[in-house]
């Protein structure tokens, strides 16, 4: 029993309900609902101590005993990605202070902001996958109001392709759990592991079959959802709702997929990876390549953060397939600074294309002349996106690589490298066009400043240059704890220590 | 040229007074027969749109002046509330208890914290279907 572990569910669920009553208080939604933001991130930093310190947590909702009733489980992985997910929050929800326009405010955007986070979190910590369908609705509902949200007409152009992908992989979510439920009649992820081990450990069953369907629908869904290869969608809703819910999409959206890949093929299907694993591994090649394909090619700031998200989600995909204890390490590294950073690369970003009153690149120029905190946070932000030396990005990078030729992943360890150049280079083209170059706009003629814009953006760099120097701490103490138990499910079976017959 | 309906809204009158006790009959019948607070508040709702379609929306307005924004949210929060309630006794979120009391009329009745979850429910379903109903008939 545990009550911490539904905290950074429960506090921005009922702050968002509070805040519809006090739609007309602008101040008091703004008031509340970073309030409630630092208390989550409060809480789910003293999450990660206890389990850092005491083990994994589970809580036993209405305390039923596992697997007949719905189970809350926070190891390591999961308690570090709400952390993140949480600060990521906060940070825009600053920026949307500034920047999001009191029409939308007073249509429930902070309600709908803390909705989203509410989703985030509880797909996280759930440990039960009906459940975990139940918390990517919340997310993918306050998602289909956030982008729409406004009424611009590119948005709703957007909205409906996003809700119509959206609608078709949750009906394949709820098909694939309904045919493991038929096959195992469980829906508790940690029974559910003990008994499809047991299927595929029975040569007589004949259901091996069966199962690794269902595995291969799973990965359909959380692909879709993800951008991992089926990313078709990604690019064009990514860049059209306004910068705040755009970064909040891009830092934590497709995390939550590609976290729920990790759990479902490190946890349940982890008996095949010669089919799975191999399968996730070329699927993330193929995502990198088109990933910075199209980073290279767009001159669209919006449209090369967008595919930029995709080529990440390639790269932690890859560091997942390789599926060696240093790899997964390395994954997760690479998730937690891809999640800070890619929220701040779409701050910034965003903050540009508000000065400049355009995201084409081509009309950009000498914006650093004006604004050398954005010029210079922006290269930081780029470097670290890379995976230079002292910045966040390179641990993860290492030690995916190192994973990769270890195991003999020759050909996709060196897309991998190649994709790295080139995402460089897509970022290092929006700040050597948008901010060198001769000057296009004089101070007078900018559609906005970047004054109140600036704090969030430097609490994450901080936080993105602290994960980069601290890298020994954060990975001795935190990382390498989490990997260990991803890598053995036995130690998350018995956590949750469900009856046995 | 203006419909005399006045045999739908007579009939209104008395029906919506059927429709309005069973979906309560219904909320309170879900601990052991088929109800509860998702088909309770749906009937409440539909009880109430036959109202709004009887007469029009500034009447029902005067008649009944609830913001059902604020309805869903107060249902979601009694919800939430319940769930939060099981840690004032220690125990994990979402706990829920019951009673046998003797109420006046009904005798030894089973009292259980999970008519205060159902109740949320229940608002919460009013508020969003009256929400998205007038919602699209008051748009111009």
């Amino acid at each position: 029993m545990n009550n911490l572990l539904i905290l950074p569910l429960i506090i921005p669920l009922l702050t968002g309900i509070i805040l519809i009553l006090f739609r007309e208080q602008i101040k008091v939604q703004k008031w509340l609902s970073a309030i409630a933001m630092i208390l989550t991130i409060g809480v789910s930093i003293q999450l990660v101590q206890t389990v850092s310190l005491k083990g994994i947590q589970t809580l036993r909702l209405g305390g039923w005993e596992p697997p007949f009733g719905i189970i809350l489980v926070a190891d390591m992985f999961a308690a570090l990605l709400v952390a993140t997910a949480s600060i990521v929050g906060l940070c825009c929800i600053l920026f949307a202070f500034r920047s999001i326009g009191i029409e939308r405010e007073r249509f429930y955007f902070y309600p709908f902001m803390l909705f989203l986070i509410t989703g985030v979190s509880g797909s996280f910590l759930t440990g039960d996958i009906f459940n975990l369908f139940v918390c990517f609705e919340v997310m993918l509902i306050s998602s289909y109001v956030l982008i729409v949200l406004g009424g611009t007409k590119e948005q709703l152009r957007e909205s409906l392709k996003y809700v119509l992908i959206n609608i078709v992989s949750s009906i394949f979510f709820v098909i694939s759990v309904a045919y493991l439920y038929a096959v195992t009649g469980t829906l508790n992820m940690a029974d559910l592991s003990l008994i499809v081990s047991e299927i595929m450990t029975q040569a007589t069953s004949g259901q091996q079959g069966l199962v690794l369907i269902i595995a291969l629908l799973f990965l359909f869904v959380f692909s879709l959802k993800a951008g991992l290869f089926l990313y078709f969608w990604l690019p064009g809703s990514y860049s059209a709702p306004p910068t705040a819910i755009a970064a909040i999409f891009g830092g934590l959206l497709t995390k939550v997929g590609v976290y729920a890949i990790f759990r479902t093929f490190s946890l349940i299907f982890y008996q095949q990876p010669e089919i799975t694993h191999q399968l996730i591994a070329w699927l993330a090649g193929m995502t990198m390549i088109i990933g910075v394909l199209g980073a290279v090619a767009h001159w669209d700031v919006r449209k090369i953060l967008a595919y930029n998200v995709v080529a990440a989600v390639g790269f932690i995909m890859f560091g997942f397939a390789i599926f060696t204890t240093v790899a997964i390490e390395g994954a997760i590294f690479y998730l937690i600074h891809d999640m800070i950073v890619k929220a701040l690369l779409f701050l910034l970003g965003g903050a540009m294309i508000a000065i400049a009153g355009t995201s084409n690149l081509k009309e950009m120029g000498g914006l650093i002349k004006n604004h050398p905190g954005l010029g210079w946070m922006f290269f930081i932000a780029a470097l670290a996106l890379a995976g230079v030396p002292p910045l966040s990005g390179f641990i993860g990078k290492l030690l995916i690589i190192q994973g990769g030729l270890d195991a003999g992943f020759y050909w996709l360890t060196g897309i991998s490298l190649l994709s790295s150049l080139l995402i460089l280079y897509s970022v290092i083209k929006i700040f050597m066009n948008g901010f060198w170059r001769e000057q296009k706009l004089r101070r007078e003629e900018e559609k906005a400043s970047f004054k109140g814009l600036a704090l969030p953006c430097a609490l994450l760099i901080l936080l993105s240059i602290a994960l980069g120097l601290g890298a020994e701490w954060v990975y001795g103490d935190y990382i390498s704890e989490a990997a260990h138990t991803l890598m053995n499910p036995s130690i998350y079976i018995d956590a949750v220590s469900p009856v046995k017959e | 040229m203006k419909i005399n309906d006045v045999i739908l809204q007579t009939v209104t009158k008395a029906v919506s007074f059927i429709i309005l006790t069973f979906s309560v009959f219904l909320f309170f019948a879900g601990h052991n027969n088929p109800g509860g607070g998702f088909i309770g508040g749906l009937m409440t709702a539909s009880g109430l749109v036959l109202l709004y379609l009887a007469y029009d929306i500034e009447t029902m307005k005067s008649v009944i002046p609830i913001d059902y924004k604020k309805l869903a949210a107060v249902g979601l929060f009694l919800a939430v509330a319940t769930g939060i309630g099981s840690f004032l006794f220690k125990v994990p979120f979402l706990s829920h208890t019951f009673a046998y009391k003797y109420l006046p009329i009904l005798g030894k009745t089973e009292l259980a914290t999970v008519l205060i979850f159902d109740l949320g429910v229940y608002f919460t379903v009013i508020g969003v279907t009256m929400t998205i109903i007038l919602t699209i008939g008051e748009d111009e």
